[in-house]
């Protein structure tokens, strides 16, 4: 038994190659979810009834369809209507949509838990309604958001792992191969697990930080 | 359009008995992380330094690796080196428990702490003892005011149970993606078995809210 | 006296919220320096008529001159300019919660008014200082307590020069030993010489202070006139009987 394995050169590669992936499927994703999530989240609030139930309906499948079956529904379901997507492609779409839905009902709540005091105060001194949104309304709703949208994003590193299902060789995937080559299944996936909950740990250290950095005495955030 | 009708109306028993696998691997993982999840948030509680700072760990590790790497780490790993033989549905259970139980100490820990503190007082005051007092007069009260979170996060575990498709479990995901491969109905098949979790997920959280209305103490909120 | 223009006029102010009134023709006019005061029983349509004058709810009929300038377009930048010369005061404060009480003052001064930065911190340093609030004023709302943050809505205010202040119940959400400072801000006020409309129920401050009093029931100004005269001496049963109970009410929770 060779106790440097994980120090291998070739080794060390493949999961920086993996962990690469990773980061390439989290980052985009990531982003793409807190723009819909923004999105979907002010139209539920403030859009016509018609948008509203469309971004409803949005959400209620989203939210209801296993992360899994979406995935599947992108990259083994659309063939079948003509569109060919890369597993990292399909990954990426399924990802981002799937935490938009998500991320949409944590502004929503935010926009909604704006009391309306605050934007009367803000039309008796003379703002516009951009204005109101600018100055008032945002900036409060997004301390609300902050601490379950940051949640999100930690979910989806961790859910970033399932593009391995749809043969999208990531860190997951690469342990995998690495596993059934050496036979070192728990060595290998104690090292992959450490490498998610290092990614994990630094993303919610990062989030805590923003949130002390934006702390308000007594600004209520309820989640 | 026929065609994948009848596929779709060939494949439904099939698919309803994946539910029934479905049920048992969340029902099962639910359990488990219910009894270990109270006594988690109980020991962040009321524990010492030690317990506290070990739970915390716990709860660290399941709440921060993901799904899929832990299946394969007991199911590949741990389960050949200890020299156990378990199958994969059982894993499956174990490991969503596992999971679940990290995430239910925390709604159970954050329901004892909204509690006021002269619950566990006048308990204490008419001679019962810590333990007696959490069971008799902390828990009946935290668990009324975790059937929300509860409910949510039996919806979570739901979704998630279709990943133990990764293992070779039959429950509805893999049944669907089985009888997809054969007859080429991808997206008809997918959305069946997203719809099934949709009604899975409705049903659950509906029968908690009679449940939460049921067990309600009246003019009792925290 | 009787040519001068009056500062602000309001005729016919109706509002309906389906088939209910809940204002009905109310006309009032104020000149420069005057204090009036609102009275009359909750839901009496104090409240509408004050958020019925800067427009914050819309009234469905009726016309409202500022400085005898009649405010026609009451949308966009009009609307916004007029809103700026009448102050109001919340009666549960509406202080923006993510800012400190400097920033509050500040926003509207800056974002508004487009002053500068520094000029406006300056202005609202000033203004915080004059409701005795300097050393709080990087204080958040929540670190205020209710009587401070009353006197910081009324420094945000301020701040924009208004020619009219409307103050909605201003006392109301405040704890009764919270109240005097207050009311003693408004004072300096008064003899500083600002024009407000205020509606109250601290029936003693407002017979002390007014120069005319109005009492508004079920939507309807009922009667007007000097604090003697409503409060002592009303021409209308239901404005005897209102004040008649709440002057003893007041007599008996001051005693």
């Amino acid at each position: 038994m060779n106790e440097l394995f994980f120090l291998q050169p070739d080794i060390i590669s493949a999961l920086a190659r993996g962990l690469w992936v990773s980061v390439q499927l989290i980052i985009p994703s990531s982003l793409f979810g807190v723009i819909i999530g923004v999105t979907v989240g002010a139209l539920r609030v403030y859009g016509n009834p018609l948008v509203k139930r469309i971004a409803d309906g949005y959400v209620l499948v989203f939210r209801g369809f296993p992360l899994v079956v979406q995935l599947f529904i992108w990259y083994f379901g659309l063939p079948h209507i003509g569109i060919y997507l890369t597993s990292f492609g399909a990954s990426v779409l399924g990802f981002s949509l799937c935490s938009g839905a998500y991320q949409s009902e944590y502004v929503r709540g935010a926009f909604l838990s704006v009391k309306t005091g605050q934007t009367m105060a803000a039309r008796a001194l003379g703002f516009s309604g951009i204005k109101t949104v600018l100055f008032v309304t945002l900036p409060q709703a997004f301390r609300r958001a902050l601490p379950g949208c940051g949640n999100e994003i930690i979910y989806l590193i961790k859910y970033s792992s399932l593009a391995y299902m749809i043969t999208c060789i990531e860190l997951t995937g690469e342990g995998k191969i690495i596993a059934s080559d050496s036979f070192r299944f728990t060595e290998t996936f104690m090292v992959i697990g450490a490498i998610y909950l290092v990614l994990t740990s630094v993303a919610a250290w990062i989030l805590r930080r923003l949130e002390d950095r934006l702390y308000i005495p007594g600004f209520e955030q309820y989640s | 359009m026929t065609e994948s009708l009848i596929v779709l109306y060939g494949a439904l028993p099939y698919l309803l008995r994946g539910s029934l696998v479905t049920i048992a691997v969340v029902a099962g993982a639910m359990m488990l992380g219910l009894v270990l999840g109270i006594h988690l948030a109980v020991g962040q509680v009321y524990g010492g330094r030690w317990l506290r700072r070990v739970i915390g760990v716990y709860v660290w590790f399941f709440r921060g690796v993901p799904l899929l790497v832990l299946l394969f780490l007991f199911y590949f790993g741990l389960c050949s080196l200890l020299q156990i033989n378990l199958s994969a549905f059982t894993v499956s259970v174990i490991v969503l428990g596992l999971i679940s139980s990290a995430y239910q100490s925390q709604i159970f820990r954050g329901a004892i702490m909204s509690l006021p503190q002269g619950q566990l007082k006048a308990a204490r005051a008419l001679g019962m003892s810590d333990g007696k007092a959490i069971a008799l007069i902390i828990l009946p009260q935290t668990l009324r005011l975790s059937i929300p979170g509860w409910s949510n996060e039996y919806s979570i575990v739901l979704k998630d149970s279709a990943v133990a498709y990764a293992l070779g479990v039959m429950e509805m995901m893999a049944r669907a993606h089985f009888v997809a491969s054969r007859t080429y109905e991808h997206l008809p098949l997918y959305f069946a078995a997203g719809f099934l979790f949709m009604i899975l997920t409705y049903l659950g959280t509906k029968g908690l809210r009679i449940l939460e209305e049921k067990v309600r103490i009246p003019g009792y909120s925290a | 006296m009787a040519d001068t223009v009056p500062i602000l006029r309001i005729e016919h102010m109706t509002k309906r919220y389906g088939d209910k009134e809940v204002l009905k023709d109310a006309s009032l006019s104020i000149n420069k320096g005057e204090l009036k005061v609102l009275i009359g029983p909750s839901g009496g349509g104090k409240s509408t008529l004050l958020q019925c004058i800067n427009f914050l709810i819309k009234p469905d009929r009726g016309r409202i001159w500022l400085d005898g300038t009649e405010i026609i377009r009451a949308k966009g930048k009009a609307l916004y300019a007029y809103r700026q010369k009448v102050g109001m005061i919340f009666q549960d404060f509406n202080l923006f919660d993510h800012l400190t009480a400097l920033h509050n003052v500040q926003i509207g001064l800056v974002r508004v008014k487009g002053m500068q930065a520094k000029a406006a911190k300056e202005r609202a340093t000033q203004e915080l200082d004059r409701v005795g609030l300097k050393n709080h004023m990087h204080q958040y709302p929540a670190e205020l307590s209710g009587g401070q943050k009353q006197r910081v809505s009324i420094a945000r205010a301020l701040a924009m020069d208004p020619e009219i202040m409307l103050l909605d119940e201003p006392t109301s959400a405040l704890d009764p030993e919270l109240i005097s400072e207050v009311l003693d801000a408004i004072r300096t006020l008064r003899s500083s010489g600002m024009t407000m409309i205020m509606s109250t129920h601290q029936i003693g401050f407002a017979g002390e202070v007014a120069d005319e009093l109005i009492f508004l029931e079920k939507g309807s100004i009922v009667e007007t006139g000097p604090p003697a005269k409503i409060l002592y001496d009303a021409e209308y049963p239901r404005t005897r009987d209102f004040c008649s109970k709440i002057t003893e009410l007041y007599a008996n929770s001051s005693s």
